[in-house]
Formats: structure tokens, C-alpha cells, sequence
């Protein structure tokens, strides 16, 4: 069922008289991925282990999260730029609340969901009423938190005992349930083998598939986002719709930010700098899979794990640190080409 | 007035794959005079431009500028030779980032003989020669984008005049502008006509032909249908003559309401507009026709939500309506099926069915998971009553033709019953056997719902409507039973003779 909505829209002749062309578009980056896992399974060792593969997970979690949220938004037709931002200012907020405040786990969640959904509001506020276009609407207010995370502390990076401004020491910690989301792993045929991100990144893909696919609001989005004076002529509430997205994408990065912090166990300044580019284009590889030629969760969730498998593949395989923004790149490139080159849809 | 034509345009042919759009276009333009150019939606006008100025080339035919062969190559070839367009999309004409000097001389910047340095001191002075020649009043150091509509008009046009043009096409220069702007406009056009300009100008709105016309051309279905001069100018005619007189009496079996459905009351749509009533009822389909831009489309919707009113009431059902969203519309039974189905209608990435459930998801899911299979099942329904040709419910809208396409629109609200269905031009762009399949399927399903139709096409009112209802300057001007109509009085209610009539 899943093949049958994501792919129909790329097929305009019958299935039995599918070309190899067709199936080149719908299979092919399908068919690489799978390749790939084949190729780097038999060349480096310990690729094919069930460690491996959750690292790979593990490896991908955050940006994948982020993505499946910019996914939203380019459904409707939008996008966010503001997302990576988003993510490290949640980190930031859950820091301070834990450390500088002395909060506790739920309190520093709900601060980082709130910055996500006041976040979101605002972007989709600019962009639906102030009519300030999409791209230049996130870029400001990527500017505007990556400016806005650093006032309360002057500028460090928060962690447990830190010096303020004032001269006095922070007293709280990071409390050990919030440290737990990053840290803490279930046992699946191993003990201790599968980090919460990765739960999250797969309950939330799920989610978000589900929405977009088989509710009706997924549908109005999809609808919005190709025609939005059709929609809007169809009883679509287009503005809210379009908020909406920017909301949903802004909670999936503070999300996102929560694991971050977790994670790293500090509120660092300097981390998050590549979360923004990575997610975007793992949703923008996700248009390649199954010939979608569209935004769509499963495309992205597959785009995410795609960079994961080949840089973890290469890793493996000696290749230096400083070729992976390279390799990303190229991938990315190729996959557009797929969509925008190879698929009917893209001529239009 | 014998004066021997500047331009003239003989025999003009030009086909598109198999359809024939221009059978012969004979046109002749005088200097020093404005000739109307009137036709219906795709009788041709547009094509007929296009060659002109040099974007299509032609079929067959010849076209002489002062006695010599014109055969433009490209748009800038036309211009050079004297023969210059302004567009109807006034923004095409000018660059509007740019000051009003700088656009004046514009193409001055390209071609053989363009200077290398851009010297603002020169431009200036060279703009205001032509701002002078043409009684161009506007601050030549204004930013484009900061002037009225009609001044940029005036800016098109001058930039345009630059050339020493011995011919000017003016294409629906008023459809943006407000009567006052339309005012300096017809000035300039004065101006111009006494310079000996031959002017071409293509309009539907009367006010704007009475105003200007020395000669009235009108063209149907891509052949001159009538040739109107002298000191008299005879409007109806034109009009008649445009929209075709060979009023084919289909086989309606007219019908009479059978209860009151809807009624709207003193409704106002534009800001000098008189207020107007209409009463609609079960079972009839009711024809508003009227020429392009006499405020159809505006009132359809109004009657949707997409649109406040200015001024009035409307009741459904005997009950207070005031849509305030299209949403609310639907939610009351009140569907538009919209003009311009590729701007409007159709959800390009969607496949057939998609596209005939999207205003309905609410009522065709559970708790907001949508049921593909019952929307699938009722495309099929769909599909089979109106005859959609296509392989299966989940093809691509792009692999239709355009009859299909508008037949899935019209489906789309039909797929849930209406109280009130509007329709806005449902036959543009439809070939004659997808709107006989149409034009049928409404009739036969009109029993419980009121229908409202525009067109501009009387044919095809003739063909679906049981009563007809003219539409001039935003407001109703004369009724009909589609039964024994005075044709002479309807046409001249289209063509703004109704003050006679009331």
C-alpha cells in the first residue's frame, strides 16, 4: 500500500508495460542503496553486524529527525531554513534550564517544544501574513537564533558547574532522565544495543508518513503545496495549513535539539553546525526514492539512512573524514538528477 | 478617408498541429485611425497578434507594412520595421525595478549601435524627448514600481512609440485600469491617432469602443466575421457578429423552477456598480452571460465566499447566507466549479481521483484517515457517468486532454449533491463533444439543486440554459426564458443598450 501511493504518481502507462526506464526511476536509488549495503557488507569488516547497523541509525537519528520535519514544509510548497538553528537553540534552552534554572528533565522538554512551536508560529506568521517569501523568512530567523542562543550565557557554551557572568557558579546539573534520552540504549536481540534517538526517529517517521499519506490532512497539504488557489477553491484553509507545516517542522527540530543536548550533555555553541544542510538534503534525496518526484516521508527517511550507510561504509573502509561533505554533495546532485532529469514529472 | 491602408494584412492562415486558428484573416489599418479588434475567447485575437509581432511565424497569407512585405523574424524585427505591441499584462512592458528614464530607453541598451558605458546624464535626456513627444507627465526619476497602473501603461506605451511606430497594437490595455486611468489612456490614444498612427486596438468593453472606434473588426472562430465603418457604427452588429449569430436552437426542453433555493438581494460587487437581485430555483439552470471583464466572475465568487460583497444579502434555503470562506460555502452545499481549470482547478500532482475527492475529505474519512478505497469507488461512479476516457481512476491529470480534464472538474462537484452549483465558464477550452457530454449530464442531474452558469459564449447558453440572464458593468441588465428570446434585444443588452430596455 505504501508503493501504491507514494509511486503512482510516476508511472503514466499501464504497470505491465512499466519501461526499464520506469523502473530505473522508480527502483534505481532503491537498487544503489541496497548495492551498497551489499558491496561494503562483503568489503569491510564488521560493516554486516546488527552494531554496525545501529550505529549507522544512531549516526543519521538527529538529522533524519530534522528532515522528516523540513519535509512538512515542502509539502506545502514552503521550506525551512531555520531548522538546524531551531535544534541548537533547544539544546541551548535545555541547558540553561537544567543548569542555570535548576530544572529537572520535563521542564527543559517542554521548554525545547515550546521554542519549537513558537518558532514555527512565527516563521509560518511571517510567511502567510507579512507575505516575506519562505527561503528569506527562515534564513532571518536562522540568523535570529543562532544570535539569540548565545545572549543569556554571553556567548559560552553551558555546562554543568560553569562559571556566569556575574561570577557566580551554576548550580543545577543535568538531570539524569534527560541525560538518559541520549545515553540510554534497549535490548533488542543484544543487550543494550538501540538508542532512544533511534525509537524516536523511527516512531516519529512513522508519524509523519501516516499524516501525510493516509490522513486528510497530509492530503490538503500535498494539495496546497501543487496548487494552492485549487486548494483553497476546494474549502482548503490554506494559511493555517501552511502554519501548520512550519510548526510541525519547528517541534520535529527542537526535538531533535533535545536529543542533542542529551547526547552531548553540555550546551555547546559550537555543535550543529552541519545539521541544517545535512537535513535538507537527506529530504531532498528523498524526491529520488520510488520515483516520487516529491516531498515524502519515506523518501526522506531513506535519504537520511542512504548518507548514513555510505559514510559509515567509506569510514569503515579508511576513507578520510575530510571527502564525507564531498560525497554527500555528489549524492545529492546525483539524486536530483534522478528526479528532475529522468522523471517524466519533472518536465513539466 | 480614401487614404490607401499602411498596413494590411491578407489571407492571414496559421494552423497548430491539426486545429486551424486563423481560415483567412483579411485586415486593413489606415493611419490616423483606431481599429477595434473584437472576438470572443479563442476566436483567434491573440494568434493574430503573436504573428503581427513577430512571435509566431505565419501560415500562409501576406502581411505589407506602406507597400512593402513585412515578415517579422522575431518581436525586435516588428519593432524596428514600426509595428510595436503593448501587451495586455502591462508589467510585461516595463521593467519595474528600473527608473522611468531608464525604461523610456530601454532598448537603446541592446542592439547594433548600443554605447558600451550607460550614461545616466544622456539617458535622461534622451527619455525626456520622448516623454515630451508623447505629453508624458510622469517624474522621468520615479521608480516604476512606484507608479499607478496607468502610468506604467502610459510608460509602456511611450517606451514602446519610441520607435517612430507607424503601427501600434494595443491588447486589452484598459482590462487593469480604472475608468479615470482608462480617461488618460484614451487621451494618449487620441494623441496618437492625430499623429497618424494606425492603431489596432483589441477590447471587449464597450465603453472603451464607443470612446475610440473608427472601425470595428470582429472575428470568429478565426475568420473576419464582420467589418463595421462609417459615420455610424453599428455596436449591436459587431457584438452580434463576434459572438455569431447562426444561434443554433438546440433541443432544450426549457423547465420552470420548481421551489425557491436561492436568492441574492441589492448585491453589490464593484464600487460604482448598481446593486442587483436574482432569484434561483430547484431544478433550473440559469445562463448569466455578459462580455469578458462585466464582472461575472466576480459575482460567482461572491456567491462562493472567495469574495465579500460590498453591498447585500443572500439567503439559502430561506436562510440567512454569508460565506465568509470557501470552506463555509461547501460546508452549506454552495460549490463553484471554477474558471481557468489549470489556475483554479486542477491539482497537478494529483491523479484523477485525488483531484475529484479533495474538497470532500472531511466527509469521505474516519476520524481524518482518509477511505482511498470509497474515494476510489465513487471516481469510478464518477468517471463511468460522465464518460471520462482514461485508463484507470489513479491516472495522471496531465495524460488527459482538456475535455477530460474539465469533465473530472465537473465531477469533482458532482461526486456530492448540491443546493447551489456554480459554474464559471465550465466550456473554455473543451472540445464540442466533451461540453454535448457536459452540458448533458448537468441538465439531466439539475432536479434538486439550482444551477448558475457563466458564459460568455450565447451558443452555448443557448445550448444548457432555461432562463438567461445579461450581465453588463457589474450589474444584471435584462432576463430571458430560453424559449422564445428576442435576439436583437439580448444582443443589445450585451453590448450596454439596456438603459432602452429597463
Amino acid at each position: 500500500m505504501a508503493s501504491d501511493t507514494t509511486a503512482q504518481a510516476a508511472k503514466p502507462r499501464p504497470v505491465n508495460a512499466m519501461s526499464a526506464r520506469d523502473y530505473a526511476i522508480r527502483y534505481g536509488f532503491l537498487a544503489l542503496l541496497a548495492g551498497l549495503v551489499i558491496y561494503f557488507g562483503l568489503a569491510a569488516d564488521g560493516f554486516a553486524s546488527p552494531q554496525s547497523a545501529v550505529f549507522i541509525f544512531q549516526s543519521v537519528a538527529i538529522t533524519g529527525i530534522l528532515a522528516l520535519g523540513v519535509t512538512a514544509t515542502l509539502v506545502v510548497g514552503g521550506f525551512d531554513l531555520s531548522i538546524g538553528s531551531v535544534a541548537t537553540t533547544a539544546m541551548m534552552a535545555s541547558s540553561y534550564v537544567m543548569v542555570v534554572m535548576g530544572g529537572d528533565a520535563l521542564m527543559a522538554v517542554a521548554a525545547c517544544l515550546a521554542v519549537g512551536v513558537v518558532v514555527g508560529l512565527i516563521n509560518g506568521f511571517l510567511i502567510v501574513y507579512m507575505r516575506v517569501p519562505d527561503l528569506l523568512a527562515t534564513l532571518g530567523m536562522m540568523f535570529l537564533l543562532v544570535g539569540l542562543q548565545r545572549i543569556p550565557t554571553e556567548g559560552r557554551s553551558i555546562a554543568t558547574g560553569m562559571t556566569m557572568p556575574d561570577g557566580s557558579v551554576a548550580s543545577g546539573t543535568f538531570s539524569p532522565e534527560f541525560l538518559a534520552l541520549g545515553r540510554h540504549r534497549f535490548d533488542l536481540f543484544l543487550p543494550n544495543l538501540l538508542p532512544i534517538s533511534v525509537v524516536v526517529l523511527v516512531v516519529l517517521a512513522i508519524v509523519i508518513w501516516f499524516f501525510l499519506e493516509y490522513t486528510r490532512f497530509g492530503r490538503m497539504m500535498y494539495a496546497v503545496g501543487s496548487n494552492e488557489r485549487a486548494a483553497q477553491l476546494a474549502g482548503a484553509p490554506v494559511n493555517a495549513y501552511k502554519i501548520w507545516a512550519y510548526v510541525i517542522s519547528g517541534v520535529f527540530a527542537s526535538i531533535g535539539g533535545i536529543l542533542l543536548a542529551a547526547r552531548l550533555g553540555r550546551g555547546d555553541i559550537a555543535s550543529g553546525n552541519n545539521l541544517l544542510l545535512d537535513s535538507v538534503a537527506a529530504a531532498l534525496i528523498g524526491f529520488a526514492v520510488l520515483g516520487a518526484a516529491k516531498p515524502n516521508a519515506l523518501g526522506t527517511a531513506v535519504g537520511a539512512v542512504f548518507v548514513g550507510v555510505l559514510l559509515q561504509g567509506l569510514t569503515m573502509m579508511n576513507a578520510p573524514y575530510y571527502t564525507q561533505d564531498f560525497i554527500k554533495g555528489a549524492v545529492l546532485v546525483v539524486a536530483l538528477v534522478f528526479t528532475f532529469a529522468l522523471s517524466k514529472r519533472g518536465k513539466r | 478617408m480614401v487614404e490607401e491602408p499602411v498596413f494590411r494584412v491578407e489571407g492571414l492562415r496559421k494552423s497548430f498541429g491539426h486545429i486551424q486558428v486563423l481560415g483567412g484573416v483579411d485586415l486593413a489599418l489606415r493611419a490616423g485611425t483606431v481599429t477595434v479588434l473584437m472576438g470572443a475567447n479563442g476566436a483567434g485575437k491573440s494568434t493574430l497578434v503573436k504573428i503581427v509581432s513577430g512571435v509566431y511565424r505565419l501560415g500562409a497569407g501576406t502581411i505589407t507594412l506602406a507597400g512593402q512585405a513585412f515578415t517579422p523574424a522575431t518581436p525586435a524585427d516588428a519593432i524596428r520595421a514600426g509595428v510595436v505591441t503593448v501587451h495586455q499584462n502591462i508589467n510585461d512592458g516595463v521593467v519595474s525595478d528600473l527608473d522611468v528614464a531608464t525604461n523610456l530607453t530601454l532598448d537603446r541598451l541592446n542592439g547594433p549601435g548600443a554605447r558600451l558605458v550607460f550614461n545616466p546624464r544622456r539617458v535622461r535626456r534622451e527619455a525626456r524627448e520622448v516623454a515630451d513627444r508623447m505629453g508624458l507627465t510622469v517624474d522621468l526619476k520615479a521608480n516604476v514600481s512606484d507608479l499607478a497602473l496607468a502610468d506604467r501603461q502610459m510608460v509602456a506605451i511611450a517606451r514602446a512609440m519610441a520607435h517612430e511606430a507607424r503601427v501600434l497594437i494595443l491588447d486589452e490595455p484598459t482590462s487593469s485600469l480604472s475608468s479615470a486611468e482608462a480617461d488618460r489612456l484614451f487621451q494618449l490614444v487620441d494623441r496618437l491617432r492625430e499623429r497618424g498612427v494606425a492603431i489596432l486596438y483589441i477590447s471587449h468593453r464597450m465603453s472603451d469602443i464607443r470612446r475610440l472606434a473608427d472601425t470595428i473588426v470582429s472575428l470568429r472562430d478565426g475568420r473576419i466575421a464582420g467589418v463595421f465603418d462609417g459615420a455610424e457604427l453599428d455596436y449591436e452588429g459587431a457584438v452580434n457578429a463576434m459572438l455569431g449569430q447562426k444561434i443554433s436552437r438546440t433541443d432544450v426542453v426549457v423547465r420552470e423552477a420548481s421551489a425557491p433555493v436561492f436568492k441574492v438581494e441589492n448585491l453589490r460587487i464593484a464600487a460604482s456598480a448598481k446593486p442587483f437581485s436574482l432569484a434561483l430555483g430547484d431544478g433550473e439552470i440559469v445562463a448569466v452571460t455578459g462580455l469578458v471583464g462585466v464582472g461575472k466572475t466576480a459575482f460567482a465568487e461572491t456567491l462562493f465566499g472567495a469574495r465579500a460583497p460590498l453591498v447585500g444579502s443572500m439567503t439559502l434555503m430561506g436562510k440567512a447566507y454569508a460565506p465568509r470562506t470557501t470552506q463555509h460555502a461547501i460546508e452549506n452545499g454552495v460549490f463553484l466549479i471554477a474558471k481557468d481549470r489549470a489556475d483554479s482547478g486542477i491539482v497537478p500532482d494529483f491523479n484523477i481521483y485525488e483531484n475529484i475527492s479533495l474538497p470532500f475529505l472531511k466527509r469521505l474519512s474516519d476520524f481524518g484517515i482518509s477511505k482511498r478505497r470509497a474515494e476510489r469507488a465513487r471516481a469510478r461512479k464518477q468517471i463511468a457517468e460522465l464518460g471520462i476516457i482514461c485508463r484507470t481512476e489513479r491516472d495522471d491529470m496531465s495524460t488527459l486532454s482538456g475535455g477530460n480534464q474539465q469533465k473530472v472538474m465537473v465531477a469533482r462537484w458532482l461526486s456530492q449533491p448540491a443546493k447551489v452549483l456554480i459554474l464559471d465558464e465550465p466550456f473554455q477550452g473543451v472540445d464540442i463533444a466533451a461540453r454535448r457530454d457536459i452540458a448533458g449530464k448537468l441538465r439531466a442531474s439539475a432536479p434538486g439543486r439550482a444551477t448558475i452558469v457563466f458564459l460568455t459564449e450565447l451558443d452555448e447558453a443557448f445550448e444548457i440554459a432555461d432562463r438567461i440572464v445579461v450581465m453588463s458593468e457589474h450589474t444584471l441588465v435584462g432576463e430571458h426564458r430560453n424559449a422564445e428570446i428576442d435576439i436583437d434585444r439580448l444582443l443589445a443588452e450585451i453590448a450596454g443598450h439596456h438603459g432602452a430596455v429597463n
